[in-house]
C-alpha cells in the first residue's frame, strides 16, 4: 500500500500546477463549509443558549391548554397544588433534571405615579430560577446583586420600560392586577434592577418574587402557572422529554384526559425557525462542497486517465492487476481530497481563530453587541473531512475503473 | 522442451463489417534460451502474434502454448498474473514509469507484480542494474538518462523478475546504429547467462543479423524459418 500511495503522490507531483488548482478549489470549499457552520453554529448555539438558559428551560410543563392561551396569561388555567405536587414527583425521578422552577405568569398595570403602562410578569422563587435559567442575573443591567436575584417586594423591570417610565433601580412603583375572580388589587414594589430585553417570547417580561404574586393575586395556597426545567445536558433533552410525556401523560383528569402538557424549548420560541434555517442553510453549503470536490477530482482524474494510457498500458503488460490500477488512481484522488482537507482545515482554524481576536460584535433584533465567536467542533472537522475524502474517492472510483479495465494493447499504442 | 508452442494459430479482428484475418494458422515451436526474430514487412502479423505470445492478446483460433499454459484459456486477470510471472517485455519507446527512478522502475515487477521481500528485491535489481551497466544511474529518473540508457534499464526491468521469456517490439527503432548494437549485445549476454529466451519483431538488419532464428512473416503466414547470422 504504501508504494501505491508513493508512486500516487509523485504523480500528483508530476502535474504540480493541475494538483494545486485542484486541492486550492477543495481548501476553498472546506474552509467556506467550516467557516460557515462555524460562525452560523456559534450564532445559532449562543442564540439557544441565550433562550434557554436566561428564559425558557430547557423544557416547560403547563396545565392541557395553557400554552394556546398563553398571550392572555390565564390565571384559571394553573397547576393546582396536587398537580404540581405530582409533576415535582415525577421530576424528582429523574436524575438528568439539573433544576425546576415554578412561575406564575402574569399581567399587571405599571405605575410609576404620574404614568400607566401594562407589563407582563414571571413571578419566580429566586433561587429555583436562578438555578433553571443561570443567565438570568446577567441580563440584570442595573442593579445587580451578586447574592441573590431579587428579595420579596422588588421588582425586575425590562429595560424598555424602565426607559419609557423613567423608572430606575430603588424607586418605588405600583402594579395593580385582576386576579381569576375579576377583583383588583395593587401593591406597591421597589425597583430592584433593570433587565436588559432578549428576542423571544418572555424576553421582555418583568420578574417578582412568587409570594409577592399571590399576595397581589390573592392566591391562597399553590398555584402554578408553567415548570421550567433545565436539564443536566443539552443532549438529554430528546430522551427526558419522552420519557416525561409518557410519565405526565398516564395522569389524567376526571374527563380521562391527560392533565399536563409538556414542550420543549424548540415549540416554546419561534428561533427555532431560524436555527432549522440554519441547519438548511448548512445542508446546501454542505451539498456544494460536495459538488465542487465531485467535479473537480473527476476531472483531474479523468485527465489523469487520459493522459497516462500508454503508461497503463506498459503497468498492464508488466503484469499489474487490474485491482491494483484501480488502486494507483483511486490513491491519487485519495491524496487529492486529502490535501485539499487539510489544508483547508489548517485555514479554516486560523480563520476563525483570528476571528475570535478581532472580537467582532453583531446586532440580533434588539439585541446589540453580541460577540461573534465562532467555535468549531471536532466532530464538524472530522465530519466534513470525511465527506471531502469521501468523494474524492467516491469521484475517482469511474476514471480508475476505466483506466483497470482498459485493453494493454489498445493503451500502448496510444500516443 | 520447447517454451512456445503455437499450432495452427490463428488471430481475426473484425472490424466494423470487415474481418481481417491477422494471423492465418502459424505453426512454430521455439525452445528455451532461443535468441528468436519475427520479421516481415509492416501488416505481416509479427506485432500481433508477439501481442499473442506475451498474454496481451489472445487467440482465435488454434492453441498457443507459452510454458507449458495454453494461454488461450487464460482469462484477464490469469493472464495479467501470468505475464507478471514468466514474461518480461521490452518495448519499442522504452515505457519507463515517468516518477520513478531507473532503480525504482526496474524494482517495480518485484514490488506491485511479485511482491518479492525488500532484501532480496534490492539485491535483484542492483545485480541487474550492474549487469547492464545502470548502477550508476540507478537514483536518475527516465527523463535524465539517454534512449540506450532507457532501453537498457528497460531490458533490467524485463528481466528482474528471473522470466523466462523476453518479448521485445522493435528494441532498437528508436536507438541510433551503435546503441541499437549494444542492446542487442546486453540482450544476448542476459541469454547467455540466465537463459532467458528472447524473442523480438523487427525490421532493423542488425538485430537480423543477432538473432539465432529468424522466422519470416507475411500476410498472417509463416513463409520460412531461418538460422539467422548468430548461430549457437
Amino acid at each position: 500500500m504504501f508504494n501505491i500511495i508513493k508512486i500516487a503522490a509523485r504523480n500528483l507531483r508530476r502535474y504540480q500546477r493541475r494538483t494545486i488548482l485542484t486541492s486550492a478549489l477543495i481548501t476553498l470549499g472546506v474552509v467556506a463549509v467550516l467557516l460557515f457552520i462555524s460562525v452560523t453554529g456559534s450564532f445559532k448555539d449562543m442564540m439557544v443558549g441565550q433562550i434557554t438558559d436566561s428564559m425558557l428551560g430547557h423544557l416547560q410543563i403547563h396545565r392541557r391548554g395553557y400554552l394556546a392561551s398563553i398571550d392572555n396569561l390565564p390565571l384559571d388555567r394553573n397547576l393546582n397544588e396536587r398537580q404540581v405536587a405530582k409533576v415535582k414527583n415525577v421530576l424528582s425521578n429523574v436524575d438528568t433534571v439539573e433544576s425546576f422552577s415554578m412561575r406564575i405568569k402574569l399581567g399587571a398595570m405599571f405605575s410609576n405615579f404620574t404614568e400607566t403602562t401594562n407589563i407582563r410578569l414571571n413571578a419566580v422563587i429566586p433561587e429555583q430560577e436562578v438555578k433553571t435559567v443561570p443567565l438570568l442575573q446577567d441580563r440584570i443591567i442595573e442593579g445587580q446583586k451578586e447574592d441573590v436575584l431579587l428579595q420579596k417586594g422588588e421588582i425586575l423591570i425590562p429595560e424598555l420600560i424602565a426607559k419609557g417610565m423613567k423608572v430606575k433601580v430603588g424607586d418605588s412603583i405600583v402594579l395593580v392586577a385582576n386576579n381569576k375572580d375579576g377583583s383588583v388589587n395593587g401593591k406597591t414594589f421597589v425597583v430592584g434592577g433593570v433587565l436588559e430585553g432578549i428576542s423571544g417570547p418572555g424576553g421582555r417580561d418583568g420578574v417578582i418574587h412568587l409570594n409577592d404574586a399571590r399576595e397581589l393575586l390573592r392566591i391562597d395556597g399553590v398555584e402554578i402557572s408553567e415548570i421550567a426545567i433545565r436539564l443536566k445536558s443539552m443532549d438529554d433533552l430528546p430522551p427526558v422529554f419522552s420519557r416525561l410525556k409518557a410519565e405526565l401523560a398516564t395522569i389524567k383528569d376526571k374527563q380521562d384526559k391527560p392533565v399536563f402538557e409538556l414542550h420543549t424549548w424548540e415549540k416554546l420560541t419561534p428561533f427555532y425557525n431560524i436555527a432549522q434555517m440554519i441547519d438548511l442553510m448548512t445542508f446546501f453549503i454542505k451539498v456544494m462542497l460536495v459538488a465542487i470536490v465531485l467535479v473537480s477530482i473527476m476531472n483531474v482524474m479523468i485527465m489523469a486517465v487520459y493522459e497516462r494510457i500508454n503508461e497503463i498500458g506498459t503497468i498492464s503488460a508488466i503484469g499489474t492487476l487490474p485491482g491494483k490500477i484501480m488502486a494507483l488512481f483511486v490513491t491519487e484522488g485519495f491524496l487529492l481530497g486529502v490535501l485539499g482537507t487539510v489544508v483547508g482545515t489548517i485555514i479554516s482554524l486560523i480563520s476563525i481563530a483570528a476571528v475570535n481576536a478581532a472580537e467582532i460584535t453583531f446586532n440580533f433584533g434588539r439585541q446589540s453587541d453580541l460577540l461573534l465567536a465562532p467555535v468549531i467542533g471536532q466532530g464538524d472537522v472530522i465530519t466534513i473531512g470525511l465527506i471531502v475524502i469521501g468523494i474524492s474517492v467516491l469521484a475517482s472510483l469511474q476514471p480508475a475503473f476505466k483506466a483497470a479495465r482498459m485493453d494493454p494493447i489498445t493503451a500502448l499504442r496510444h500516443v | 522442451m520447447s517454451l512456445v508452442t503455437a499450432d495452427n494459430l490463428e488471430k481475426t479482428y473484425q472490424i466494423g463489417e470487415i474481418t481481417v484475418k491477422a494471423i492465418r494458422g502459424v505453426n512454430f515451436s521455439i525452445e528455451q534460451a532461443s535468441f528468436v526474430s519475427f520479421v516481415g514487412p509492416s501488416g505481416s502479423g509479427k506485432s500481433t502474434l508477439l501481442n499473442m505470445i506475451g498474454c496481451l492478446d489472445p487467440p482465435t483460433g488454434g492453441s498457443l502454448h507459452v510454458a507449458d499454459q495454453n494461454i488461450a484459456r487464460l482469462n484477464r486477470k490469469q493472464a495479467a498474473r501470468f505475464r507478471g510471472e514468466h514474461i518480461g517485455f521490452v518495448f519499442q519507446d522504452f515505457n519507463l514509469i515517468p516518477v520513478l527512478t531507473v532503480f525504482e522502475n526496474v524494482e517495480y515487477p518485484l514490488l506491485m507484480v511479485q511482491n518479492w521481500p525488500e532484501q532480496k528485491r534490492k539485491k535483484q535489481v542492483n545485480d541487474l542494474l550492474e549487469a547492464v551497466g545502470m548502477g550508476d544511474q540507478a537514483n536518475k529518473y527516465p527523463g535524465q538518462i539517454s534512449g540506450g540508457q532507457k532501453q537498457r534499464t528497460a531490458v533490467a526491468r524485463a528481466l528482474v523478475t528471473n522470466a523466462k521469456l523476453v518479448l521485445a517490439d522493435e528494441p532498437t527503432a528508436n536507438l541510433d546504429g551503435e546503441t541499437a548494437s549494444r542492446i542487442i549485445n546486453l540482450m544476448k549476454k542476459m541469454r547467455d547467462e540466465l537463459d532467458t529466451t528472447f524473442i523480438f519483431s523487427t525490421h532493423d538488419p542488425r538485430v537480423m543479423r543477432n538473432a539465432e532464428i529468424i522466422f519470416t512473416l507475411e500476410d498472417g503466414k509463416l513463409l520460412q524459418k531461418n538460422n539467422g547470422g548468430a548461430h549457437v
